[in-house]
């Protein structure tokens, strides 16, 4: 039910904004404005080494796994 | 002449509106096709994985050491991460990575026979090697990679496939990615440190399917959602054995013996589907700061349905030096055939004792400094020292732990205290860019 009204609301939006009744979204950020996004603190994965053994850890320990941006590898973690 | 003067009119206005008609009908078909794309755009845009997917990665050298301690486990060993760009668009990534680890999961070491249990040797030590190579090739504002890795230990070989692209649009505010994953494992029995002779090699193949969609919503603020399936499945099973599980664990059921219960072998399906979606966002302080939090959802076909939450913090305290304190909490329900003591031998189809399929939940800090060296090192741009310590504690709701059980005794079978499991995970690294 939520995602259809979700689709809808997106092909209502598309639709108003191709017909010209809203304006087309322009990149909001400008290139000169990201300085703060560019910093390292702002990475999700600043230190892929790192990131990559604490991931494998986790999948270890937990049943879950997945979608926290690893790439996933067979660790014989079974 | 007169006469037909007005149906001349009449065919010339029929023939201005069947033009009109038609423009009007080409009109709507671009005003809906320009619809349709733009719709498309947006509703793409919803979905992600990199910032900055255009942009090759640094180039750097990692040196990793790292320890973990917990559950009488202790696993350690080096990590060596090189990453170089060739010409402009093309990146080459090597790691190599060990685990040796000194002992046995509890599920596992006191699942074995009685005999390993009085006489302790149920303890090992073993050493698993991984390799990976990755290129990354990029072309306009597309990325396109390729990795291998594999991963070998003395019971346990598997080889991964990926692949993976990604494309940034909307004046680089917005990186769409797809990376699809395949995979193929040797499952292996050992006997005394030693490959079971009587054990056929199992096969298992791996599936895993990504889709990531990366957004700059504000100059301080960026969304990373992740949606990833997978799908293991066991390719030339036998009777009662599945590539899934563990061969050495085993579940424990009551009997009539004189300790109340026995042993017998884990029975797992053939296949293991999982579904994950995750949402991450980082922000940037008004001072060079930054605050991140990241909640996932996780279900599979077995009946684990898990999910999580990170509440990170990043900040520069001195010149030079890079303070992060991090709070997460993990909970899980338990595998529909799971179970720490089945009521007697072959209660159902599947049988598990595995812990990481228990009903249980976890909370872990973490704290970690990057300190930035002041003195240039020749041929290196810039260069880290790093020291991450993060402790987790984990509560299961339905293991036992029966280690206590067996030292203390005094215990119905069953009733054994539950099981809780404290470690500690420290990562030092030494990282180089050039």
């Amino acid at each position: 039910m939520n995602l259809k009204r979700i689709s809808f609301s997106l092909l209502l939006l598309g639709t108003l904004s191709g017909c010209g009744y809203i304006k087309p979204i322009k990149p909001w950020v400008k290139p000169y404005e990201r300085q703060n996004i560019a910093d390292p603190i702002m990475s999700f994965s600043r230190d892929p080494i790192s990131d990559s053994y604490l991931s494998h850890v986790r999948d270890a320990r937990e049943g879950a796994s997945g979608a926290d941006g690893g790439a996933g590898g067979g660790c014989g973690c079974n | 002449m007169r006469v037909k003067a007005p149906v001349v009119q009449m065919a010339v206005q029929e023939a201005v509106v069947v033009v009109i008609n038609q423009l009007k009908k080409i009109k709507l078909v671009y005003v809906g096709m320009r619809a349709a794309v733009i719709g498309a755009a947006i509703f793409i845009s919803i979905g992600i994985v990199s910032v900055n997917a255009t942009v090759l990665p640094d180039e750097r050298v990692d040196l990793l050491g790292h320890v973990y301690d917990g559950g009488g486990i202790q696993v350690s060993g080096p990590s060596v991460l090189v990453r170089k760009n060739i010409g402009g668009v093309v990146s080459v990534s090597g790691h190599y990575y060990v685990d040796m680890v000194s002992s046995a999961s509890i599920d596992v070491q006191y699942s074995k026979s009685a005999q390993d249990l009085i006489s302790g040797a149920s303890k090992y030590s073993e050493e698993r090697l991984e390799k990976n190579i990755s290129v990354e090739y990029i072309h306009d504002r597309s990325t396109f990679n390729l990795g291998y890795t594999t991963s070998e230990e003395n019971d346990y070989n598997s080889k991964t496939y990926n692949f993976g692209v990604s494309q940034s649009f909307f004046g680089d505010l917005t990186t769409l990615s797809f990376g699809l994953g395949f995979g193929q494992d040797l499952v292996g029995k050992n006997q005394n440190g030693k490959p079971d002779p009587a054990f056929r090699v199992l096969e298992k193949d791996r599936r895993k399917y990504t889709l990531g969609l990366s957004q700059i919503i504000t100059k301080n603020l960026i969304a990373d959602l992740s949606i990833d399936a997978g799908s293991d499945h066991c390719t030339n099973p036998l009777e009662n054995d599945s590539c899934l599980n563990n061969p050495q664990r085993q579940v424990r059921y009551v009997s009539n013996s004189a300790k109340g219960f026995d042993w017998q072998a884990e029975k797992y399906p053939l296949t293991h589907n999982t579904d994950a979606i995750g949402l991450r966002a980082i922000y940037h302080l008004p001072y060079r700061a930054s605050i991140r939090a990241d909640i996932r959802r996780f279900t599979d076909n077995w009946g684990v349905e898990a999910k999580n939450a990170e509440l990170r913090y990043t900040q520069e305290v001195y010149k030079d030096v890079l303070v992060e304190v991090k709070y997460r909490v993990y909970s899980q329900t338990a595998a529909d055939f799971y179970s720490d003591l089945f009521p007697y031998r072959d209660a159902q189809d599947f049988l598990a004792r595995d812990k990481e399929l228990s009903q249980f939940s976890s909370q872990s800090i973490g704290l970690g400094v990057t300190y930035k060296m002041p003195w240039a090192i020749p041929g290196f741009d810039k260069s880290t020292a790093n020291f991450y310590w993060d402790h987790m504690k984990i509560d299961y709701d339905n293991f036992h732990d029966f280690n206590n059980f067996m030292k203390e005794g005094g215990f119905e079978e069953g009733d054994e205290n539950l099981y809780s499991l404290d470690a500690d995970v420290i990562r030092f690294y030494l990282s180089f860019w050039f």
